[in-house]
């Protein structure tokens, strides 16, 4: 079903992690990565659309049962952001939390597509050679949700305690105002500002990364014969199961981590 | 592998999505499911008072029918008391009357008695005089000796 055209292992792998780069400038930067940035939105119009329709429709009376359903996810994000963030959350943390989780949990369960025959759709349907499935496989899609974390933290770190007490942080925690210990505080911040987009960002798509590329290892070994093409299925079936917990489980870890980041940039120290 | 503008991209993407939640999925959810939880807790509050008033009105109903069989009781009683009370005084009342009339009775007795007693006392006095006059048939004068027979008859 692989549509490449040169068949070794390596071509065959490096074929299907390769995105749909197209160059919009000079330079290796001014490149879109058109599947990422395609399946993304698609994902995102069609699981916030549908949640908009169960938003406009619902009742405080007896909710049907889409509504349940909607309302169990609320309650369920409500609840985490409760437990971890204690200021009026309504407004913008609970929003952010749900719109991460439910939009990461998607793009992440496009690793249930089976990759070569969505290869072979992409291909003879669309006509597109290069195109993954899974945004959240690209480095870029995950470091674009950490980023934007990490700047909404430091506007909340801004926002709350002033630019002066920000500032005032970065110099004097976590060991004290003490000017001798001001350079070191500083050093501590600056990596953990550093760190952490890196392991918010990092983390998801190492995850995702990975998953794929046992798909494809396994999609490779179910190609050598009848043995292997029943060990590939087998142990696939059991990749995809267990990945059914990755998939939830990295979504539940980048939301929680959000709204964490998020929650102590509130907290003075 | 490699970082580029889809960054931005995305992240742009992702901007607009936190805002769509946040202005049209966020809070009409959250406004049905507060609203509803405040429904459940008003009624469940009503409920409350609901079983306190009936538990409230069951006591006060005990106490009403308490207190009206007191009242009862009390009623009878005086009544009991009261009709003994009118009993008694017809009794004095009928021994009062029957007293009297058994005393006007003596009375007339008396009265009768005396009368027949003048009237014998007299028929006996015109009959001692009778008597005397056709004993001595001449010289006797009624007048002469009548107080004479007078005091004889008032000794009889």
């Amino acid at each position: 079903m692989a549509t490449e055209h040169e068949l070794t292992p390596s071509g065959y792998i490096s074929h299907h992690l390769s995105n749909n780069a197209v160059p919009v400038g000079d330079g290796g930067f001014w490149t879109l990565h058109i599947d990422t940035l395609a399946m993304s939105a698609i994902l995102g119009v069609i699981v916030f659309g549908l949640l908009w329709l169960a938003a406009r429709g619902v009742t405080s009376g007896v909710p049907n049962k889409r509504q349940a359903f909607v309302e169990l996810l609320f309650d369920f994000i409500d609840g985490q952001v409760k437990s971890i963030f204690h200021g009026e959350r309504h407004k913008f943390i609970a929003p952010l939390a749900l719109t991460v989780f439910v939009w990461v949990f998607m793009m992440n369960a496009m690793d249930f597509l089976p990759i070569d025959v969505m290869a072979w759709i992409y291909h003879s349907v669309f006509g597109l050679e290069y195109w993954r499935s899974v945004p959240t496989s690209d480095i870029n899609a995950t470091f674009a949700l950490a980023l934007a974390v990490w700047f909404l933290m430091i506007f909340f770190a801004i926002s709350v305690k002033g630019l002066g007490g920000w500032i005032h942080e970065l110099f004097c925690s976590p060991f004290g105002s003490n000017p001798l210990v001001w350079i070191p505080n500083f050093l501590f911040n600056v990596i953990e500002y550093v760190s952490k987009p890196l392991s918010h960002s990092l983390r998801l798509f190492g995850n995702m990364y990975a998953g794929e590329v046992i798909f494809l290892l396994l999609g490779m070994w179910a190609a050598t014969g009848l043995v292997g093409t029943f060990f590939g299925a087998f142990l696939g079936i059991g990749w995809a199961i267990f990945h059914i917990l990755i998939v939830t489980l990295q979504a539940f870890i980048f939301m929680t981590l959000t709204v964490v980041y998020l929650s102590m940039a509130h907290d003075s120290h | 592998m490699n970082i580029n503008l889809t960054l931005f991209a995305q992240a742009i993407t992702f901007a607009v999505l936190i805002w769509f939640t946040a202005k049209f999925i966020w809070p009409p959810l959250l406004g049905a499911i507060e609203k509803r939880q405040k429904e459940i807790a008003d009624g469940l509050a009503a409920g409350e008072r609901g079983r306190s008033e009936l538990e409230q009105a069951s006591k006060r109903s005990a106490e009403t029918v308490e207190e009206a069989k007191l009242r009862a009781s009390d009623i009878i009683s005086q009544a009991e008391k009261r009709a003994t009370e009118i009993v008694e005084a017809a009794k004095d009342a009928a021994k009062t009357e029957g007293d009297r009339i058994i005393a006007g009775a003596k009375a007339e007795i008396d009265q009768e008695v005396n009368r027949a007693k003048e009237g014998l006392r007299q028929q006996v006095s015109a009959l001692a005089v009778a008597g005397a006059e056709k004993i001595l048939r001449k010289e006797i004068d009624a007048k002469a000796h009548a107080d004479m027979l007078s005091t004889i008859a008032n000794e009889l």
